[in-house]
């Protein structure tokens, strides 16, 4: 009898081939991917960073359902360059509240890690609505028809609930005022719209289609004026031992 | 744990698991008694059609 | 439909197969009656319908008679496979050119209107049409078909096979019009919502023990290579699949879900996932159709069995630890892409390995390639393959990525191995399967093989050549500084000088997307039972050929 009638077991015996073929390709993955959960640099918190306001949100939805994300990164590196054009490079932090992740893989428009407050609202509204009314070599698809769909506030509340439940330290007072929150970011004169920033610290309040009531396009803006904002960088040390990586 | 012991880890265990891992495979590939199996296998997809 | 037959308990699998669809279809009535999204309700329309569909074929199969002269192997459903891969092949290709288009003629193929034709849904609906439709759809018919052969058994499982390949084209219609009608997860190549990937999770187990039962049922004591890379893509595909598709669903009668995973630990998940959906899907499955269809193509053993053993427990253990080199100088730890630079780089020899074994099969035979266009195409795609393969560790190390990372490099990287790998394995084994299957002495015309093979070979090289072109220069553009020290372009100076490359990578998926229709036009002549006038031997006569 061989020694090597072990692996001729594993031949006659699919399952144990099986077992061989899993055991092989899991390693790589756990040590990978395990680690990330406990190791302090990709699970530490840097001030400033908060979970989405319900308008965000919302519009960070449509960012995913029209896939922006398929030409537009998130994720400056630390290149000279690169830092100089899109502004300091993106933290691990800034994209803990991501579920899932929208650092793109392919730059045929800009970076968008720290694009919020770049723009007026104006220019993003004439943009969306038409690209290449503004940048007249752009290649950006046009989103007229975000002006016309309303936020259906109802579904909002409910995304805010299910983020609450993997984890986004949403409170008890923001799931209750979720609801009214959609409506007041978008409108200063609503009755909440001051509550908004104080629950979301930094987050922006105004109508930012310029057209009564809340459209996805205001859903919209409202998540690009946010992008990259809410870590304050004139404050912010690297280096601190609570932020090293 | 910390990153540096399971790097440590990784470049000793880990470096021989694989080399020992592929040792395996490659005394298995190579080893003569496997040689006549390995020509009836390889010849598989040429002799298929008997029964149809 | 074929059912399996002749033993007392065949109606097993038929009742099995109806208590999923009875299941499922209850499910989808009672979330179509409840839930607040109309998208969802649409879909949850189409999942009953289908299970009622499934339902009635299972009892119509079932009913038929069951005929004494069955042949050996399950051949129908490998043929409803190729029907199938070839369908959504030009469907996916199409798409691809209609989205390049796009991006060279954007104020001509972009439509204010209509929303759902953007660039953004349209582009996941040509990488999941080419990858899981047209891909998916050959690893399923070749599997089926070479699990038989070289197991000399029947498929296993009765109607179970055919749920698979059904239950596979519910999974694609449902990702499909998802994503026109913007239903989607947000993480590329794995937008489907966590209702589609739960139903493909369950096609997905059984196809695993469809093909597992056939190897159950082999009369050869050894398993043939090929199967052990088939098994490996369907195991390896089961575990990324479940893992990187965690979701919650916003409520259980909601299609929208919010992902298990955020930031980092969602970014290195996926593209644990992504790169080795490349690794095990485009790779692994469409290495098994290398080492079935080029020895008998070139009716030759593969060139060294030994080295087969080789390179697949070094690839399947190597590819898995590359993804983290899709993350290089973001917020990913750097040990972690430091890992995935150097298992990428170390995948270069397996690679290459299982090149030479593919090429070297052909030693002493080269001569074949002058007279057999079919086995041209395999062994150019093992040509591309070796391309690619190398292409790819390159662009993992850390300072090239630098420079290829976010540009089109990366799309013409993907492309070479796309178009001339997976594509023309594909295209070589589909050429070879469909005579076999419809029982014809010969392929309608190898001439229109032939000519399939220059034009989608030019069209590669465009394509290619222009997103390298491209791709540096734009790479190159950016990081470009003026005497001054500042930065000498902006970005949209960038986009223009994409231009003249955005069309010519269109001409090449053009003339792609043409050798793929001569392709089909053949197939479909083949499969008649023709043979093209100038072609015709006293023996290839269509006269000639049985009826089938």
């Amino acid at each position: 009898m061989s020694i090597w009638s072990g692996h001729r077991i594993l031949e006659k015996h699919s399952l144990l081939l099986i077992v061989a073929i899993l055991v092989v390709v899991s390693i790589g993955g756990l040590v990978q991917i395990a680690p990330l959960f406990y190791l302090e640099s990709t699970i530490e918190k840097v001030q400033g960073v908060r979970p989405y306001a319900p308008l965000e949100l919302a519009g960070r939805r449509i960012y995913m359902r029209e896939g922006c994300y398929v030409c537009h990164s998130q994720m400056i590196r630390p290149l000279r360059d690169e830092v100089e054009r899109y502004g300091h490079y993106s933290l691990a932090a800034e994209s803990m509240y991501d579920h899932p992740f929208q650092w793109g893989s392919k730059r045929t428009g800009p970076d968008l890690a720290r694009v919020g407050g770049k723009y007026s609202d104006e220019w993003h509204k004439d943009h969306l609505i038409d690209p290449r009314a503004v940048v007249p070599e752009s290649v950006m698809p046009p989103y007229a028809f975000l002006m016309k769909k309303t936020i259906d506030a109802d579904a909002v509340v409910e995304e805010v609930k299910a983020q609450k439940a993997v984890g986004v330290p949403y409170t008890d007072d923001m799931i209750t005022h979720a609801k009214a929150d959609v409506l007041a970011q978008a409108d200063p004169n609503a009755d909440g719209s001051d509550a908004v920033a104080q629950r979301y610290p930094k987050a922006q309040v105004r109508d930012f289609d310029g057209q009564p009531g809340v459209s996805e396009m205001d859903a919209l803006i409202a998540y690009l004026q946010m992008l990259g904002t809410t870590v304050d960088f004139s404050t912010y040390q690297a280096d601190a031992p609570a932020n090293r990586r | 744990m910390t990153y540096e012991t399971v790097a440590a880890f990784a470049q000793t265990w880990g470096l021989l698991y694989a080399a020992v891992l592929f040792g395996g495979v490659l005394a298995y590939a190579l080893w003569p008694r496997n040689q006549a199996k390995f020509d009836r296998a390889a010849s598989m997809p040429l002799d298929e059609e008997i029964d149809q | 439909m074929t059912a399996a037959v002749k033993t007392p308990r065949t109606g097993f699998d038929a009742l099995s197969v109806g208590v999923v669809l009875a299941a499922v279809g209850a499910y989808a009535l009672v979330a179509a009656a409840r839930t607040h999204e109309a998208m969802f309700q649409i879909h949850m329309y189409v999942l009953l319908a289908a299970m009622a569909l499934g339902v009635v074929g299972v009892i119509v199969s079932g009913a038929k008679p069951k005929s004494a002269a069955q042949s050996t192997y399950n051949d129908e459903i490998v043929k409803a496979g190729v029907i199938a891969a070839m369908f959504f092949g030009v469907v996916g290709m199409l798409v691809g050119v209609v989205i390049a288009l796009q991006l060279a003629f954007p104020s001509q193929f972009y439509f204010p209107e209509l929303g759902f034709l953007n660039f953004g849904r349209l582009r996941p609906l040509h990488t999941s049409a080419v990858i899981f439709a047209f891909g998916g759809n050959v690893l399923i018919a070749t599997s089926f078909y070479v699990v038989q052969r070289t197991t000399k058994a029947r498929l296993a499982g009765g109607v179970w096979a055919w749920f698979v390949f059904w239950g596979y084209q519910l999974f694609l219609a449902l990702a499909a019009s998802g994503y026109l009608m913007g239903i989607t997860e947000g993480k590329e190549y794995a937008e489907p919502e966590w209702y589609a990937d739960l139903w493909l999770t369950i096609v997905w187990v059984a196809y695993l023990g469809v093909f597992l039962g056939t190897i159950w049922k082999r009369k050869e004591p050894h398993i043939y290579v090929a199967n052990w890379f088939y098994l490996a893509f369907i195991v390896t595909i089961a575990m990324l699949h479940i893992v990187n598709n965690l979701a919650l669903p916003v409520d259980a009668f909601a299609g929208t879900s919010v992902s298990l995973m955020a930031g980092v630990q969602s970014a290195l998940t996926q593209w644990w996932y992504g790169h080795n959906a490349v690794g095990f899907f485009l790779t692994a499955g469409f290495l098994a159709i290398m080492y079935y269809f080029i020895p008998k193509q070139a009716n030759r053993p593969v060139y060294s069995y030994r080295l087969s053993i080789v390179h697949f427990w070094a690839l399947i253990f190597i590819y898995i630890w590359a993804g983290p080199h899709h993350l290089h100088y973001t917020a990913l730890p750097q040990w972690a892409q430091t890992l995935g630079m150097t298992f990428s780089v170390m995948l270069w020899m397996p690679s290459w390995g299982g090149m030479v074994n593919g090429l070297m099969t052909l030693s002493g035979a080269w001569d074949k390639l002058r007279t057999d266009p079919v086995l041209r195409m395999l062994v150019v795609s093992v040509a591309f393959y070796g391309m690619s393969t190398f292409e790819g560790p390159v662009m993992s190390i850390r300072a090239v990525n630098a420079l290829s990372h976010y540009t089109d490099w990366t799309i013409g990287h993907v492309h070479s191995g796309a178009l001339g790998w997976v594509g023309f394995v594909s295209f070589g084994a589909l050429y070879a399967l469909t005579p076999w299957l419809w029982k014809r002495e010969r392929l309608y015309s190898l001439r229109l093989v032939d000519l399939h093979f220059w034009i989608a070979t030019v069209g590669i090289l465009l394509y290619i050549a222009a997103m390298w072109v491209a791709g540096i220069m734009q790479g190159l553009m950016w990081r470009a500084y003026n005497d001054l020290g500042f930065l000498q372009y902006s970005f949209v100076e960038t986009v223009q000088a994409m231009h003249p490359y955005y069309i010519i990578r269109a001409l090449g998926g053009v003339l792609y997307l043409i050798g793929a229709l001569v392709m089909a036009y053949n197939l479909w002549r083949t499969a008649r039972g023709d043979v093209a006038i100038q072609e015709r031997t006293p023996a290839s006569a269509p006269a000639a050929v049985p009826a089938e």
